[in-house]
Protein backbone atom coordinates (compact mmCIF):
# COMPACT_ATOMS: atom_id res chain seq x y z
CA UNK A 1 0.00 0.00 0.00
CA UNK A 2 1.36 3.24 -0.52
CA UNK A 3 -0.02 6.72 -0.56
CA UNK A 4 0.33 10.62 1.33
CA UNK A 5 1.84 9.87 4.55
CA UNK A 6 1.99 13.85 5.23
CA UNK A 7 0.87 16.92 3.82
CA UNK A 8 1.13 20.84 4.07
CA UNK A 9 0.68 24.05 2.58
CA UNK A 10 2.28 27.59 2.83
CA UNK A 11 0.18 30.52 1.40
CA UNK A 12 1.83 34.19 1.38
CA UNK A 13 -0.07 36.98 3.53
CA UNK A 14 -0.36 39.31 1.03
CA UNK A 15 -3.58 39.65 -1.51
CA UNK A 16 -5.29 41.92 -3.61
CA UNK A 17 -7.95 42.41 -5.21
CA UNK A 18 -9.53 42.11 -8.46
CA UNK A 19 -11.15 45.21 -8.41
CA UNK A 20 -7.99 47.06 -7.36
CA UNK A 21 -6.18 45.44 -10.38
CA UNK A 22 -9.36 46.36 -12.65
CA UNK A 23 -9.02 49.96 -11.56
CA UNK A 24 -5.50 51.14 -12.94
CA UNK A 25 -6.33 49.45 -16.62
CA UNK A 26 -10.23 50.48 -16.68
CA UNK A 27 -11.63 47.04 -16.65
CA UNK A 28 -15.39 45.87 -15.14
CA UNK A 29 -14.32 44.84 -11.66
CA UNK A 30 -17.72 43.03 -11.10
CA UNK A 31 -17.79 41.48 -14.51
CA UNK A 32 -14.56 39.97 -14.33
CA UNK A 33 -15.06 38.61 -10.97
CA UNK A 34 -18.54 37.09 -11.67
CA UNK A 35 -17.66 35.79 -15.24
CA UNK A 36 -14.41 34.06 -13.72
CA UNK A 37 -15.45 33.62 -10.34
CA UNK A 38 -12.11 35.30 -9.03
CA UNK A 39 -12.49 38.11 -6.16
CA UNK A 40 -8.89 38.27 -4.56
CA UNK A 41 -5.24 36.66 -4.65
CA UNK A 42 -2.43 36.51 -3.13
CA UNK A 43 0.67 38.00 -3.69
CA UNK A 44 4.31 36.64 -2.53
CA UNK A 45 6.59 39.37 -0.24
CA UNK A 46 9.67 40.73 -2.26
CA UNK A 47 11.53 37.74 -0.02
CA UNK A 48 9.66 35.11 -1.25
CA UNK A 49 9.53 32.96 -4.13
CA UNK A 50 9.17 28.92 -5.22
CA UNK A 51 12.38 28.30 -2.92
CA UNK A 52 11.08 29.56 0.31
CA UNK A 53 7.23 28.54 -0.58
CA UNK A 54 8.49 25.37 -1.15
CA UNK A 55 10.52 24.56 2.39
CA UNK A 56 7.54 25.77 3.91
CA UNK A 57 4.96 23.40 2.65
CA UNK A 58 7.05 21.25 3.61
CA UNK A 59 7.57 22.09 6.89
CA UNK A 60 4.11 21.50 7.59
CA UNK A 61 4.50 18.25 5.37
CA UNK A 62 7.12 16.81 7.90
CA UNK A 63 5.12 17.89 11.29
CA UNK A 64 2.43 15.95 9.96
CA UNK A 65 4.16 13.08 9.30
CA UNK A 66 6.61 12.80 11.74
CA UNK A 67 9.48 11.13 10.13
CA UNK A 68 12.95 11.72 9.75
CA UNK A 69 14.01 14.04 6.66
CA UNK A 70 17.01 11.59 6.11
CA UNK A 71 14.10 8.76 5.12
CA UNK A 72 12.88 10.79 1.84
CA UNK A 73 15.10 9.58 -0.95
CA UNK A 74 13.83 11.62 -3.45
CA UNK A 75 12.52 15.65 -3.64
CA UNK A 76 10.42 16.81 -6.87
CA UNK A 77 9.74 20.50 -7.22
CA UNK A 78 7.00 21.53 -9.80
CA UNK A 79 7.35 25.37 -10.51
CA UNK A 80 7.22 27.37 -13.63
CA UNK A 81 8.74 29.87 -11.54
CA UNK A 82 11.59 28.60 -10.29
CA UNK A 83 14.35 31.41 -8.95
CA UNK A 84 16.97 30.02 -11.64
CA UNK A 85 17.17 29.34 -14.94
CA UNK A 86 19.99 26.83 -14.40
CA UNK A 87 20.12 25.80 -10.59
CA UNK A 88 17.83 23.64 -8.94
CA UNK A 89 15.51 24.45 -6.84
CA UNK A 90 15.50 21.10 -5.07
CA UNK A 91 18.63 21.07 -3.62
CA UNK A 92 17.91 24.47 -1.93
CA UNK A 93 15.05 23.40 -0.27
CA UNK A 94 16.67 19.42 0.67
CA UNK A 95 19.18 21.94 2.34
CA UNK A 96 16.65 23.61 4.05
CA UNK A 97 14.97 21.12 5.05
CA UNK A 98 18.04 18.53 6.13
CA UNK A 99 17.50 16.14 3.62
CA UNK A 100 21.05 16.11 1.73
CA UNK A 101 22.86 14.20 0.26
CA UNK A 102 21.44 11.04 0.18
CA UNK A 103 18.40 12.06 -2.09
CA UNK A 104 17.65 12.08 -5.67
CA UNK A 105 15.93 15.85 -6.73
CA UNK A 106 14.59 17.01 -9.79
CA UNK A 107 12.74 20.28 -10.98
CA UNK A 108 9.88 20.05 -12.88
CA UNK A 109 8.08 21.98 -15.36
CA UNK A 110 4.34 21.63 -16.90
CA UNK A 111 3.00 24.74 -16.59
CA UNK A 112 0.42 24.26 -14.19
CA UNK A 113 0.72 20.27 -13.90
CA UNK A 114 4.37 20.29 -12.49
CA UNK A 115 3.36 20.07 -9.26
CA UNK A 116 1.36 16.76 -9.82
CA UNK A 117 3.85 15.53 -11.92
CA UNK A 118 6.32 15.45 -8.81
CA UNK A 119 3.67 13.66 -7.19
CA UNK A 120 2.48 10.88 -9.76
CA UNK A 121 7.09 10.17 -10.04
CA UNK A 122 7.39 10.03 -5.86
CA UNK A 123 3.99 7.87 -5.45
CA UNK A 124 5.19 5.24 -8.00
CA UNK A 125 8.80 5.32 -6.84
CA UNK A 126 7.78 4.51 -3.48
CA UNK A 127 4.99 1.86 -4.75
CA UNK A 128 7.62 -0.34 -6.97
CA UNK A 129 10.12 0.11 -3.79
CA UNK A 130 12.79 2.07 -4.93
CA UNK A 131 12.78 3.93 -2.05
CA UNK A 132 10.84 4.10 1.18
CA UNK A 133 9.24 8.45 1.34
CA UNK A 134 9.47 10.66 -1.39
CA UNK A 135 8.84 14.26 -1.40
CA UNK A 136 6.72 16.11 -4.03
CA UNK A 137 6.06 19.63 -4.47
CA UNK A 138 3.87 21.95 -6.83
CA UNK A 139 4.74 25.72 -6.35
CA UNK A 140 4.63 29.05 -8.12
CA UNK A 141 4.62 32.51 -7.93
CA UNK A 142 3.36 33.42 -11.24
CA UNK A 143 3.14 36.51 -13.32
CA UNK A 144 0.93 37.84 -15.75
CA UNK A 145 1.54 40.60 -17.96
CA UNK A 146 0.23 43.87 -16.63
CA UNK A 147 -3.09 44.40 -17.97
CA UNK A 148 -3.14 40.93 -19.02
CA UNK A 149 -6.37 38.54 -17.89
CA UNK A 150 -3.79 36.78 -15.99
CA UNK A 151 -2.56 39.47 -14.12
CA UNK A 152 -6.16 38.97 -11.97
CA UNK A 153 -5.14 35.22 -11.33
CA UNK A 154 -1.82 34.46 -11.34
CA UNK A 155 -1.06 33.92 -7.52
CA UNK A 156 1.54 32.33 -5.09
CA UNK A 157 0.92 29.05 -2.88
CA UNK A 158 2.85 25.92 -2.52
CA UNK A 159 1.71 22.38 -1.42
CA UNK A 160 4.44 19.57 -0.48
CA UNK A 161 2.94 16.14 0.04
CA UNK A 162 4.91 13.27 0.87
CA UNK A 163 4.92 9.93 0.10
CA UNK A 164 5.15 6.45 1.56
CA UNK A 165 3.86 3.08 2.61
CA UNK A 166 3.68 3.72 6.52
CA UNK A 167 0.65 5.36 8.40
CA UNK A 168 -0.80 6.60 5.45
CA UNK A 169 -3.88 9.14 5.39
CA UNK A 170 -4.67 8.81 1.80
CA UNK A 171 -4.06 5.26 -0.13
CA UNK A 172 -3.25 5.80 -3.85
CA UNK A 173 -6.01 3.59 -5.89
CA UNK A 174 -5.37 4.37 -9.53
CA UNK A 175 -3.41 7.04 -11.11
CA UNK A 176 -4.11 7.90 -15.03
CA UNK A 177 -2.16 10.67 -17.86
CA UNK A 178 -3.87 12.65 -20.53
CA UNK A 179 -1.51 14.12 -22.71
CA UNK A 180 -1.54 16.24 -26.45
CA UNK A 181 0.55 18.64 -27.87
CA UNK A 182 -1.35 21.62 -27.33
CA UNK A 183 -0.02 25.22 -28.02
CA UNK A 184 -2.21 26.92 -25.69
CA UNK A 185 0.03 29.21 -23.60
CA UNK A 186 3.77 29.13 -23.00
CA UNK A 187 6.80 31.46 -22.07
CA UNK A 188 9.57 31.46 -24.11
CA UNK A 189 13.07 31.51 -23.10
CA UNK A 190 14.33 34.84 -20.96
CA UNK A 191 10.34 36.10 -21.66
CA UNK A 192 9.37 37.84 -18.03
CA UNK A 193 5.30 36.82 -19.04
CA UNK A 194 3.58 34.07 -20.56
CA UNK A 195 1.74 34.46 -23.41
CA UNK A 196 -1.81 32.24 -23.88
CA UNK A 197 -4.56 31.45 -26.72
CA UNK A 198 -6.86 33.33 -24.75
CA UNK A 199 -10.05 31.30 -25.38
CA UNK A 200 -8.41 28.74 -27.19
CA UNK A 201 -6.88 27.70 -23.62
CA UNK A 202 -10.65 26.59 -22.92
CA UNK A 203 -12.31 23.80 -24.88
CA UNK A 204 -9.10 22.28 -26.88
CA UNK A 205 -6.97 23.13 -23.85
CA UNK A 206 -8.51 22.93 -20.51
CA UNK A 207 -11.62 20.76 -21.08
CA UNK A 208 -10.41 18.49 -23.69
CA UNK A 209 -7.20 17.39 -21.66
CA UNK A 210 -9.66 17.53 -17.94
CA UNK A 211 -12.94 15.25 -19.45
CA UNK A 212 -9.81 12.80 -21.55
CA UNK A 213 -8.31 12.11 -17.47
CA UNK A 214 -11.44 11.90 -15.79
CA UNK A 215 -13.09 9.34 -18.57
CA UNK A 216 -9.61 7.44 -19.03
CA UNK A 217 -9.44 7.02 -15.16
CA UNK A 218 -13.43 6.03 -14.63
CA UNK A 219 -13.45 3.47 -17.01
CA UNK A 220 -9.73 2.11 -15.70
CA UNK A 221 -11.09 1.98 -12.08
CA UNK A 222 -14.48 1.17 -13.08
CA UNK A 223 -16.50 3.91 -10.99
CA UNK A 224 -18.78 6.71 -11.48
CA UNK A 225 -18.74 10.45 -10.38
CA UNK A 226 -21.18 9.56 -7.68
CA UNK A 227 -18.89 7.31 -5.98
CA UNK A 228 -16.31 9.87 -5.07
CA UNK A 229 -16.73 11.80 -1.85
CA UNK A 230 -14.51 14.82 -3.03
CA UNK A 231 -13.18 16.20 -6.35
CA UNK A 232 -10.42 18.50 -7.28
CA UNK A 233 -10.00 19.98 -10.51
CA UNK A 234 -7.35 22.44 -11.00
CA UNK A 235 -8.51 25.88 -10.87
CA UNK A 236 -7.16 28.24 -12.97
CA UNK A 237 -10.17 30.62 -12.50
CA UNK A 238 -13.65 29.70 -10.56
CA UNK A 239 -15.22 29.18 -13.47
CA UNK A 240 -13.66 26.20 -15.38
CA UNK A 241 -13.15 23.52 -12.70
CA UNK A 242 -16.76 24.13 -11.87
CA UNK A 243 -18.17 24.19 -15.18
CA UNK A 244 -15.93 20.81 -15.98
CA UNK A 245 -17.08 19.94 -12.90
CA UNK A 246 -21.10 20.31 -13.59
CA UNK A 247 -20.76 18.80 -17.23
CA UNK A 248 -19.44 15.47 -16.07
CA UNK A 249 -22.06 14.56 -13.56
CA UNK A 250 -20.10 15.97 -10.40
CA UNK A 251 -21.86 18.06 -7.97
CA UNK A 252 -21.22 21.38 -5.67
CA UNK A 253 -20.50 18.63 -2.27
CA UNK A 254 -17.90 17.07 -4.47
CA UNK A 255 -15.70 20.11 -5.43
CA UNK A 256 -16.55 22.38 -2.52
CA UNK A 257 -13.62 22.31 -0.43
CA UNK A 258 -11.28 21.58 -2.89
CA UNK A 259 -12.13 24.92 -4.71
CA UNK A 260 -9.53 27.60 -3.66
CA UNK A 261 -9.18 30.34 -6.60
CA UNK A 262 -11.93 33.11 -5.97
CA UNK A 263 -9.90 34.22 -2.79
CA UNK A 264 -6.50 32.78 -3.41
CA UNK A 265 -6.26 32.78 -7.50
CA UNK A 266 -4.29 30.79 -9.44
CA UNK A 267 -1.17 29.11 -7.78
CA UNK A 268 -0.14 27.00 -11.12
CA UNK A 269 1.65 24.25 -10.47
CA UNK A 270 0.31 24.86 -6.37
CA UNK A 271 -3.26 24.95 -7.90
CA UNK A 272 -5.12 21.30 -7.45
CA UNK A 273 -2.21 20.21 -4.80
CA UNK A 274 -3.78 23.17 -2.49
CA UNK A 275 -7.33 21.63 -3.07
CA UNK A 276 -6.06 18.46 -2.35
CA UNK A 277 -4.59 19.79 0.82
CA UNK A 278 -7.84 21.63 1.63
CA UNK A 279 -9.91 18.68 0.78
CA UNK A 280 -7.75 16.62 3.19
CA UNK A 281 -8.53 19.04 6.10
CA UNK A 282 -12.02 18.61 6.12
CA UNK A 283 -12.73 14.83 4.56
CA UNK A 284 -13.34 11.74 7.25
CA UNK A 285 -11.74 8.45 7.17
CA UNK A 286 -12.50 5.61 4.10
CA UNK A 287 -13.50 8.43 1.78
CA UNK A 288 -12.78 8.39 -2.35
CA UNK A 289 -10.79 11.92 -3.61
CA UNK A 290 -10.50 11.87 -7.25
CA UNK A 291 -7.87 14.86 -8.13
CA UNK A 292 -7.37 16.20 -11.58
CA UNK A 293 -4.22 18.35 -12.45
CA UNK A 294 -3.97 20.80 -15.70
CA UNK A 295 -0.67 21.64 -17.48
CA UNK A 296 -0.67 24.03 -20.40
CA UNK A 297 1.36 22.50 -23.44
CA UNK A 298 -1.04 20.36 -22.54
CA UNK A 299 -1.99 17.10 -20.19
CA UNK A 300 -3.83 16.05 -17.08
CA UNK A 301 -2.89 13.66 -14.27
CA UNK A 302 -5.42 11.75 -12.87
CA UNK A 303 -5.42 10.10 -9.36
CA UNK A 304 -7.51 8.32 -6.93
CA UNK A 305 -6.76 8.92 -3.55
CA UNK A 306 -8.87 7.12 -0.43
CA UNK A 307 -8.70 8.30 2.73
CA UNK A 308 -7.66 6.37 5.84
CA UNK A 309 -8.46 6.73 10.12
CA UNK A 310 -4.91 8.13 10.28
CA UNK A 311 -5.86 11.34 8.51
CA UNK A 312 -7.87 12.43 11.75
CA UNK A 313 -4.99 12.53 13.80
CA UNK A 314 -2.28 13.83 11.30
CA UNK A 315 -4.29 16.56 9.47
CA UNK A 316 -3.99 18.78 13.15
CA UNK A 317 -0.03 18.48 13.40
CA UNK A 318 0.39 21.65 11.42
CA UNK A 319 -1.81 24.53 9.57
CA UNK A 320 -4.76 23.77 7.83
CA UNK A 321 -5.15 25.41 3.70
CA UNK A 322 -8.51 27.85 5.06
CA UNK A 323 -6.72 29.25 7.94
CA UNK A 324 -3.51 30.20 6.02
CA UNK A 325 -6.17 31.36 3.52
CA UNK A 326 -8.29 33.23 5.54
CA UNK A 327 -5.90 34.67 8.51
CA UNK A 328 -3.72 37.60 9.27
CA UNK A 329 -3.98 39.41 5.82
CA UNK A 330 -2.50 41.91 4.44
CA UNK A 331 -4.22 44.10 1.40
CA UNK A 332 -2.32 45.67 -1.08
CA UNK A 333 -2.85 48.74 -3.15
CA UNK A 334 -1.75 48.39 -6.56
CA UNK A 335 0.73 50.04 -6.73
CA UNK A 336 2.75 48.31 -3.51
CA UNK A 337 1.91 44.88 -4.87
CA UNK A 338 3.97 45.80 -8.24
CA UNK A 339 6.76 46.92 -6.23
CA UNK A 340 6.56 43.05 -4.89
CA UNK A 341 6.32 41.87 -8.13
CA UNK A 342 9.04 43.91 -9.48
CA UNK A 343 7.15 45.26 -12.15
CA UNK A 344 8.69 49.01 -11.68
CA UNK A 345 11.42 49.47 -13.91
CA UNK A 346 14.30 51.09 -11.80
CA UNK A 347 17.77 52.53 -13.10
CA UNK A 348 20.57 50.02 -12.62
CA UNK B 1 28.81 38.90 0.93
CA UNK B 2 31.00 36.29 -1.23
CA UNK B 3 29.61 33.05 -2.56
CA UNK B 4 31.86 30.76 -0.66
CA UNK B 5 31.26 32.52 2.58
CA UNK B 6 27.58 31.75 2.33
CA UNK B 7 28.07 28.03 1.13
CA UNK B 8 29.60 27.50 4.15
CA UNK B 9 27.46 28.93 6.38
CA UNK B 10 24.39 27.25 4.78
CA UNK B 11 23.56 24.69 7.90
CA UNK B 12 23.03 27.70 10.10
CA UNK B 13 21.56 29.80 7.95
CA UNK B 14 18.66 27.53 5.88
CA UNK B 15 18.17 25.00 9.03
CA UNK B 16 19.41 27.09 12.20
CA UNK B 17 21.82 24.10 12.92
CA UNK B 18 23.59 24.26 16.27
CA UNK B 19 25.63 23.00 18.27
CA UNK B 20 25.01 21.35 21.16
CA UNK B 21 28.15 20.66 23.97
CA UNK B 22 28.28 16.84 25.08
CA UNK B 23 30.01 17.55 28.32
CA UNK B 24 27.71 20.55 29.75
CA UNK B 25 25.01 20.60 27.31
CA UNK B 26 25.49 24.31 26.05
CA UNK B 27 23.50 25.31 23.26
CA UNK B 28 25.85 27.23 20.25
CA UNK B 29 24.77 28.95 17.92
CA UNK B 30 26.56 29.49 15.14
CA UNK B 31 28.07 26.08 16.19
CA UNK B 32 31.32 26.73 17.90
CA UNK B 33 34.60 24.58 17.47
CA UNK B 34 35.33 24.83 21.51
CA UNK B 35 32.13 25.21 24.13
CA UNK B 36 32.65 28.79 25.84
CA UNK B 37 31.27 26.94 29.21
CA UNK B 38 33.51 24.19 29.62
CA UNK B 39 36.08 23.90 26.64
CA UNK B 40 34.69 20.77 25.61
CA UNK B 41 35.87 19.76 21.73
CA UNK B 42 32.77 17.31 20.95
CA UNK B 43 28.93 18.53 19.81
CA UNK B 44 26.25 17.38 18.92
CA UNK B 45 24.05 18.86 15.69
CA UNK B 46 20.80 20.11 16.52
CA UNK B 47 18.06 22.40 14.51
CA UNK B 48 17.23 25.11 16.70
CA UNK B 49 13.23 25.20 16.84
CA UNK B 50 12.79 28.59 15.41
CA UNK B 51 10.40 29.21 17.85
CA UNK B 52 11.20 32.19 20.72
CA UNK B 53 10.44 35.58 21.51
CA UNK B 54 11.40 38.99 20.66
CA UNK B 55 13.91 40.74 23.37
CA UNK B 56 14.61 44.00 21.32
CA UNK B 57 14.66 45.05 18.41
CA UNK B 58 15.09 48.55 15.65
CA UNK B 59 13.54 49.82 12.45
CA UNK B 60 15.72 50.01 10.02
CA UNK B 61 14.64 53.75 7.84
CA UNK B 62 17.96 53.90 5.95
CA UNK B 63 19.43 50.39 4.70
CA UNK B 64 22.38 49.58 3.50
CA UNK B 65 23.08 48.59 -0.02
CA UNK B 66 20.76 45.70 -1.12
CA UNK B 67 18.08 46.34 1.64
CA UNK B 68 16.82 49.87 0.17
CA UNK B 69 13.98 48.37 -1.90
CA UNK B 70 12.38 46.47 1.31
CA UNK B 71 12.90 49.70 3.85
CA UNK B 72 11.58 50.10 6.54
CA UNK B 73 12.13 46.71 7.65
CA UNK B 74 12.60 45.51 11.57
CA UNK B 75 15.99 43.76 12.97
CA UNK B 76 15.58 42.33 16.21
CA UNK B 77 17.42 39.69 18.69
CA UNK B 78 15.09 37.12 19.36
CA UNK B 79 15.83 34.49 22.50
CA UNK B 80 14.86 31.16 21.18
CA UNK B 81 13.19 28.20 22.96
CA UNK B 82 16.87 26.76 23.34
CA UNK B 83 17.91 29.67 25.19
CA UNK B 84 20.31 31.04 22.54
CA UNK B 85 19.79 34.56 21.47
CA UNK B 86 19.87 35.03 17.39
CA UNK B 87 19.60 38.51 15.41
CA UNK B 88 17.49 38.47 12.63
CA UNK B 89 14.94 40.55 10.43
CA UNK B 90 11.46 40.64 11.38
CA UNK B 91 9.13 40.38 8.08
CA UNK B 92 5.33 39.92 7.27
CA UNK B 93 4.80 42.14 10.12
CA UNK B 94 3.09 45.63 11.06
CA UNK B 95 6.19 47.12 12.34
CA UNK B 96 3.35 49.89 14.51
CA UNK B 97 2.32 46.99 16.33
CA UNK B 98 5.48 44.84 16.91
CA UNK B 99 6.98 44.95 20.72
CA UNK B 100 9.26 43.31 22.85
CA UNK B 101 7.74 39.71 24.01
CA UNK B 102 5.85 39.26 20.78
CA UNK B 103 5.84 35.47 19.80
CA UNK B 104 7.88 34.82 16.73
CA UNK B 105 8.42 31.77 14.77
CA UNK B 106 11.52 31.64 12.07
CA UNK B 107 11.02 31.11 8.24
CA UNK B 108 12.93 30.39 5.64
CA UNK B 109 13.25 33.42 3.20
CA UNK B 110 15.44 35.60 0.45
CA UNK B 111 17.90 37.67 2.51
CA UNK B 112 19.64 39.64 -0.61
CA UNK B 113 21.16 38.85 -3.97
CA UNK B 114 24.04 39.56 -5.75
CA UNK B 115 22.73 41.60 -8.42
CA UNK B 116 19.73 40.15 -11.30
CA UNK B 117 22.24 37.48 -12.17
CA UNK B 118 23.89 36.40 -9.29
CA UNK B 119 23.31 34.39 -6.31
CA UNK B 120 19.95 34.30 -4.45
CA UNK B 121 20.89 34.37 -0.62
CA UNK B 122 18.67 32.44 1.66
CA UNK B 123 18.41 32.58 5.19
CA UNK B 124 16.17 32.72 8.26
CA UNK B 125 13.84 35.57 9.45
CA UNK B 126 11.07 35.62 11.87
CA UNK B 127 7.49 36.52 11.76
CA UNK B 128 4.68 36.87 13.99
CA UNK B 129 3.84 33.16 15.22
CA UNK B 130 0.08 33.73 14.39
CA UNK B 131 -0.29 29.44 13.89
CA UNK B 132 -0.17 30.00 10.10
Amino acid sequence: MVGIIGYGTQIPRYRIKVKEIAKVWGADAEALSKGLNLYEKSVPAPDEDTATLSVGAAKNALARSGIDPKLIGAVYVGSESHPYAVKPTGTIVSEALGICPHVHTADLEFACKAGTEGMFIALHLVKTGVMECALAIGADTSQGAPGDALEYSASAGAAAFLMGTKNIVAELVDTQCYMTDTPDFWRRENAHYPEHGGRFTGKPAYQKHVFGAVEAILEKTGMKPKDFDYLIFHQPNGKFPVQAAKQLGFTEAQYRYGLLTPTLGNTYSGSSPMGLAATLDEAGPDQLILLVSYGSGAGSDAFVFRTTKHLLTNRDLAPRVRKQLNEHLQYLEYGEYAKFRGKILKPE
Amino acid sequence: MNVPRHWRETPERYRMEAAKCRKCGKISFPARLICPECKNKVFDKINLSGKGKLLTYTIIRTAPEGFVDIAPYAVGIVEMKEGVRVMGQITDCDLLSLKTGDKLISRFRRINEEGKTGLIMYAYKFVPDVGI
